[in-house]
């Protein structure tokens, strides 16, 4: 199970190094589908199969089909490939490098050193113990994500009304019309 | 090493041999739909399907292969070659993956994996990528409309897919897949989850893109939508991958709410493949008989009927669940 971890976690690594460093927006999305299905594998090495699947589906399969979506309707043509390009020299990103670098540092020092971190086990955690967890101690948590996704919900139906009479008015007729046509075409 | 012994040897080439027949055994059933489905059309329209390569048509799958192998294996040069290359692939391995978690008999099965039902969602989320890169690659217009319909009529009808399953699982009290076969010895789930049923098939027809829910392909607007630049063999995967995701649908149904291998009489392996081809024949049928609804009352049709029926669906059981316990 280990040597799972360690594969999947340098999976990820590298392919969100390159979600970074690649220049082709719809491709950078690939290796970061990439990357957040190395990460559903760390989660199943470290005995969260409940919490590996719900990665693939809900990140992999379902946020990041959007962000592909997105992508698709900009239309981004070389040029940009060329800005991004740009914004890669070294002078942009050696700043914030050097100081992650130092945040690593610590990290890693502090592993190092403060022990008593639990080992791959390999244990395996079902989803019926993630349930009874979530709607235990953790149930005010459940409720706040409930709410936050409710009023985003709440949000994006209000950005998507259509205050416009006219407009809404317009719509309704060619709804209404369309199957008319479709009707004398089929039995000309 | 002491668990390497001869049995477990056997063992792990006896499960390795099992798994390569499933294989060979979904990837055969998928490529032979291509001419059944011809037939039955034929029989069903009154018409002859293609009858004239060997006895009764039954050859026109190796005359298919022959053509389709040595056409030419064109990729246009304004697609974006990696992703147009890797779309037909994701389109094939995808369902291909999925399975493993069937349990085809007591004895018979590639894995006994405990979230089950959950890979099956995930490997239908990985599924989209397939029909999105495919459009997007093409850099064809049609392509890419027919790419935007797929995905979003996929991610739509996998919302509610996946809420469909969820009144088997509070009823089993797993995603193991084993277990809801055995949870069903009394009752098939059929019965007491019938709009789970009815909910899973409608969306297991949208998920693989088959008439009445191809709008992604329609041929008459958009001239075969995502992969209308596709020709040869990758085509070919793209084909014979929807055929698969048939017979992967098929299969589902018959573990998940008609009982998978219990049956009386018969072996279990003939009462599962008796069942999963009852609902082939269903996909065929619903082809050859409904006609295309406009996109958008589709989408509609998802969203505003379906998603709330399986939430209702799922209330109603927990509630049940919850009193008879």
């Amino acid at each position: 199970m280990e040597i799972a971890f360690y594969l999947a976690a340098l999976v990820a690594i590298v392919a969100t190094f390159r979600v970074i460093t690649h220049t082709n927006a719809v491709h950078a999305l690939l290796y970061l589908i990439i990357s957040l299905m190395a990460v559903a594998v760390v989660f199943y090495s470290l005995g969260a199969p409940f919490a590996a699947a719900l990665e693939v589906i809900v990140y992999a399969g379902a946020i990041m089909v959007l962000f592909v979506f997105v992508v698709m309707m900009l239309n981004l043509g070389s040029q940009t490939a060329h800005q991004e390009r740009h914004w890669l020299a070294p002078r942009i990103w050696i700043g914030p490098s050097i100081m992650a670098a130092l945040l690593l540092a610590v990290l890693v020092f502090s592993f190092w050193h403060g022990g008593g971190l639990g080992t791959i086990s390999g244990e395996e955690l079902s989803a019926k113990e993630v349930g009874t967890q979530m709607f235990g101690p953790y149930l005010l948590a459940v409720e706040l994500a409930a709410m936050l996704l409710l009023a985003a919900l709440i949000a994006a139906s209000h950005i998507g009304r259509n205050d416009d009479p006219q407009l809404e008015r317009d719509m309704n007729e060619a709804v209404q019309r369309a199957p008319a046509g479709n009707d004398e075409g089929g039995q000309a | 090493m002491s668990w390497m012994s001869t049995d477990v040897l056997l063992a792990i080439v006896a499960g390795v041999l099992k798994a390569i027949v499933i294989l060979l055994a979904a990837v055969l059933s998928g490529a032979f739909l291509t001419v059944i489905e011809r037939r039955l059309l034929g029989l069903w329209q009154d018409r002859y399907g293609p009858n004239r390569v060997g006895m009764f048509g039954s050859a026109q799958l190796i005359a298919d292969m022959i053509k389709i192998f040595f056409k030419e294996d064109w990729i246009p040069p304004f697609a974006d070659r990696k992703l147009f290359v890797l779309a037909p692939a994701i389109a094939f391995a995808s369902l291909l993956l999925s399975f493993l978690i069937i349990p085809i008999t007591p004895t018979w099965g590639v894995a006994d994996l405990n979230i089950g039902i959950l890979f099956f969602f995930a490997m239908a989320g990985i599924n989209v990528y397939a029909v999105l890169f495919g459009g997007y690659a093409s850099a064809n217009k049609y392509a890419l409309i027919g790419a935007m319909r797929a995905s979003a009529q996929t991610l739509s009808y996998e919302v509610f897919m996946g809420l469909s399953l969820m009144g088997i699982v509070v009823m089993t009290g797993s995603f193991n897949m084993r277990d809801i076969v055995n949870g069903q010895e009394g009752l098939w789930y059929i019965v007491p989850q019938f709009f789970g049923f009815l909910t899973f098939l409608i969306a297991g027809v949208a998920v693989t893109h088959r008439a009445p829910f191809d709008q992604p392909e329609a041929e008459q607007e958009i001239a075969d939508g995502y992969h209308v630049e596709y020709s040869s063999m990758k085509f070919g995967m793209f084909f014979i991958g929807e055929y698969v995701g048939i017979v992967l649908v098929s299969a589902l149904l018959t573990t998940l709410f008609m009982g998978g291998w219990h049956g009386p009489l018969l072996p279990p392996i003939v009462w599962f493949l008796l069942k999963t081809s009852f609902f082939v024949m269903l996909f065929i049928l619903a082809r050859a008989a409904l006609p295309r609804p406009r996109y958008d009352r589709v989408m509609q049709f998802g969203w505003k009927f379906c998603l709330p029926l399986t939430l209702i669906n799922l209330l109603v059981t927990g509630v049940v669940v919850l009193l008879t316990t």
